[in-house]
Formats: structure tokens, sequence, C-alpha cells
């Protein structure tokens, strides 16, 4: 808006938006447990039903734990993006945030941030999980484990919450936030099953696990920018 | 809010302009070609039944929704979008915009924060004790009756001093007392030159508060009266009489 008299009224910084609205997040999911604790029980209850069908005399097939982390993961996170939206749109304070003169993108940031922390959080639970019932192991290289687990999370994450946030309207959310995310969300996955079945091979090899990173790193790059150009436009009117 | 005062007044637009304003969802005509001005100090009422407009038009005074036509200008501009003009407006929906696991006071901060008052702290310990809920701050606000809520709601709308507030079926669900003490609250505000719009239903209430009214049908708008009285006549009449097709 033009100014008039000079004066324009202060509107809160990019940083610190992002700080209030992943705190907020924080602090609600905190105090009702709801997202993560049913995020939490339907991962590990896919992982307990993947193990008892698939493991036979403590052997489980050939990159099987990796396949099963990441679908645990990726519909526990399915979960967990609608659950997030939804609860803006019960009170309309996503109405309240949009209206707030804050940069918009700001706000895709905290609510992706929050998604990425309840994620991780699961996946602390899940990791050892499938590290014993799979007998993987995971923990075998804890800082590739840990590249290939964050930026898988954050590719997941970023387009999710463009997605919840933009159907956050939709009478039938809740059926086209899969339908949307899992075409585009799958070359993410893949590098991540790949990534992490890499690590688990008897002949570590470094160069084939630093391949998906890098690849997971771009997935997450290109994402998060395109999340930031469109989130403004997406969320206008 | 005392802390605002040592900022430069923000406050800078004295009047809005709602210029054949129309919206359209899809194929379904939401507002036609709507008009009307109003000034600093000002309350102005938008009446009408269900489904006449009145939500949609606060959606595009308050920069959530374009116009499919016409303009909206504030204080001579057109610039619809941006956040310096949304730090101007406050807005009062039906649905209170408040997170109900967060305390009176952790929601007031939050809204604080976010239009960037200086103490959020402080704007929202001034904010509770207006409302009336200082032993109430650290309440889930889940645990507040309707009255408190809305109170609370009023507060975080204000809590950043807006030059336009936007008050969508204020009185709805609260008692003659609540009721009340919000008539006096947004009385205080418009005696503070803060132009007010509020779309309502309660004609008995409106009737004591409104310094114009826009009659809203399917739409349109079927009559715009000055310093109105006997709303509940003129509201009958309005709604019964057939349209002409034209503006207020």
């Amino acid at each position: 808006m033009t100014d008039q008299g000079g004066v324009r009224p202060p509107t809160a910084p990019f940083a610190r938006t992002v700080w209030m609205v992943l705190r907020k997040d924080l602090t609600v999911e905190l105090r009702s447990g709801e997202i993560a604790y049913t995020t939490l029980f339907f991962a590990v209850s896919c992982v307990l039903i993947f193990a008892f069908a698939l493991v036979r005399e403590g052997r489980a097939p050939e990159g099987g734990a990796a396949g099963i982390l990441w679908i645990a993961i990726l519909f526990a996170g399915t979960l967990a993006l609608g659950r997030a939206f939804e609860r803006e749109r019960q009170a309309e304070t996503l109405r309240a945030l949009l209206l707030a003169p804050v940069p918009r993108p700001a706000i895709y940031v905290g609510k992706f941030l929050g998604i990425v922390a309840l994620l991780v959080a699961t996946e602390a639970v899940l990791l050892p999980l499938v590290n014993l019932l799979f007998t993987a192991p995971l923990f075998a290289h804890p800082f590739w484990l840990g590249g290939i687990v964050v930026t898988c999370t954050i590719g997941l994450a970023a387009v999710g919450t463009m997605f919840a946030a933009m159907l956050v309207r939709a009478r039938s959310r809740d059926m086209l936030l899969p339908v949307l995310l899992y075409p585009v969300v799958v070359p993410v996955i893949i590098a991540g099953v790949q990534g992490t079945a890499a690590l688990l091979q008897p002949a570590f090899d470094p160069a084939v696990v630093r391949f998906w990173l890098l690849l997971l790193v771009t997935f997450d790059v290109v994402f998060v920018v395109l999340a930031l150009w469109t989130f403004e436009a997406v969320m206008s009117d | 809010m005392s802390d605002e005062s040592s900022r430069p007044n923000a406050l800078d637009f004295t009047d809005i302009a709602v210029e054949e304003v129309s919206r359209s969802f899809g194929r379904r005509r939401a507002l036609s070609r709507v008009s009307f001005r109003a000034g600093q100090g000002e309350i102005l009422g938008i009446l009408g039944p269900n489904g006449a407009g009145k939500s949609t038009l606060l959606a595009i005074l308050a920069t959530l929704l374009r116009p499919t036509s016409g303009r909206v200008r504030y204080g001579g501009v057109a610039d619809t979008q941006g956040a310096a003009l949304r730090a101007r407006i406050g807005v009062l929906g039906h649905d209170l915009f408040l997170y109900p696991e967060l305390t009176a006071r952790e929601n007031l901060e939050f809204f604080a924060g976010l239009h960037a008052v200086a103490e959020p702290a402080h704007a929202a310990d001034e904010a509770l004790e207006r409302a009336g809920l200082g032993t109430r701050a650290d309440d889930p606000v889940s645990t507040f009756s309707r009255g408190m809520r809305q109170r609370v709601a009023l507060e975080r709308a204000l809590i950043h001093q807006p030059r336009l507030l936007l008050l969508d079926e204020p009185f709805t669900g609260l008692d003659d007392a609540s009721a009340s003490a919000l008539v006096a609250r947004l009385r205080e505000l418009r005696r503070t030159g803060a132009i007010l719009v509020i779309a309502t239903h309660d004609l008995e209430i409106a009737d004591r508060l409104l310094d114009h009214a826009l009659f809203l049908r399917d739409g349109r708008p079927a009559a715009s009266i000055a310093q109105p009285e006997r709303l509940r006549t003129t509201y009958q009449e309005v709604m019964t009489r057939p349209l002409d097709g034209g503006g207020a």
C-alpha cells in the first residue's frame, strides 16, 4: 500500500514471524498432544503389522526395513499435515494469521517447521523400532542416516504443508490431500528408501548414499523455493 | 497499548470508500454493485438476512477476498493487498480467531507479536484488564464462556489499534450484560476515531448504535439510511418491497 503521510505501520520481520508461529504450534501441540499421539500410534502400528507379516526367523526381506520405515512416515505425516491445518480452520485462526501484517511465506515456514518437528519426533521412535523389529543396522552410520532422514522429512513436509494449506477450505480435503501429495512426493520417498537401503547394505558404499542425499537436497531446495514463491498467491483470495 | 504511542501513529486513513463492488463465486453472484462510504468516528451497520452478502463484504474490506469488479479505497488508496494495509485493519469474526488450547494472555501476546506491537506482554496485560479478565488471564480460552471469549476476541482485534474495525455478528450468543458492555466498547472506539463496520442481525442493539445503515438483499444494496431509527420497521419494509435493481 502506498503510504500516507510517510507513516508506515510496523510489520513483524520474517524470522520473528516464523518463530512465533512455530512456538505457537508447538505450545498447542504440547498442551493437546493430539497430532503427536495420533501420528505416533499410527506409525508404530504400521511398523508392527509389517514386522509381523514380513519378518521370518528374524530375517526381513532385503530393503523391506527401509521401505516400511518410509511408508509409515509418509502415512503418519499425511495425518499430521491434515490435522495441523484442520486446527487452524476450526476457529478460523488461519484467517487471523492471514490478516496479520506479516510476510505470508513466514507463516508457511512456521507451519512447515512445526510439521518437521513432529515428524522428527515420530522418527525418533520409529528408527529404533525398525532397527529392533527388522534387525536392520540403521544406526551403523548415524551421520548418513541423519542426513537422509532430515532431508527426506523436509521434502515431505515442504510439499505437504503447501498442499494442506491450499486444501484447508476444500470440503473433501481429507481425500484430496493424499491424492495431490503422493504423486509429487513419491520421488522424495523413493530417494529416502534407496538412501536408507544403501545404509543397510553389508558393503556400505558412501558414494551411493551421497548420491541419494544430494538428490534429496535438490528436491528440498526446489520444493521449499516453490512453496515460498507461491504461498502468498495460493493463500490470497 | 500505551507503548504504541511512542511510535508514529499508523492510523492514517480517515475514510473508506466502497465503489461498485461485486463479487462472484463461480456462477453465483454474492455481491452486486455495492457502494458506500464510512468515515472516521462512524459506525456503519450492514443489515440483511442470511446469504445477503454481509460476510462477503466484510471479507473484501478485510482484504481476504478481492472484488470481482469495483474497488475499495482506503483513504484514497485502492491497493487492497499488502502488510501495511492489513496492519490498519482489525477483524472480529463470527468465529473468534482464538486458539482454545492457549490461555487468554498467550492468545493476545501471540497476535500482538504478529502485529509488531512493541511490547506484546504489556499490551496483552492492558487488553486483559480492559476485557475484565485479569484474573482469568492464564486460563485456557477453551474454559471460557462465549461472552468471555468474545471479550478476548475483541481485544485481539484491537490489540494493534486498527483504523478500521470489522465486526461480523458480534452480538451473537451474548447475554444482555455482555452485549451492553460490547456496545459501550464500540462507542468508546467511535469516540477515538476508528471506523467501525458491523454486520448484524440484532436490530434492537443496532438501533441505538449505528450512524449509518446499509441494507443488503440477495447481495444487492436495498437501502442506505443515515442516522437510522426504528430499524426493525425499516428492515421489514426494505426487505419486503420489490428490488429496483439500483444501488443504495
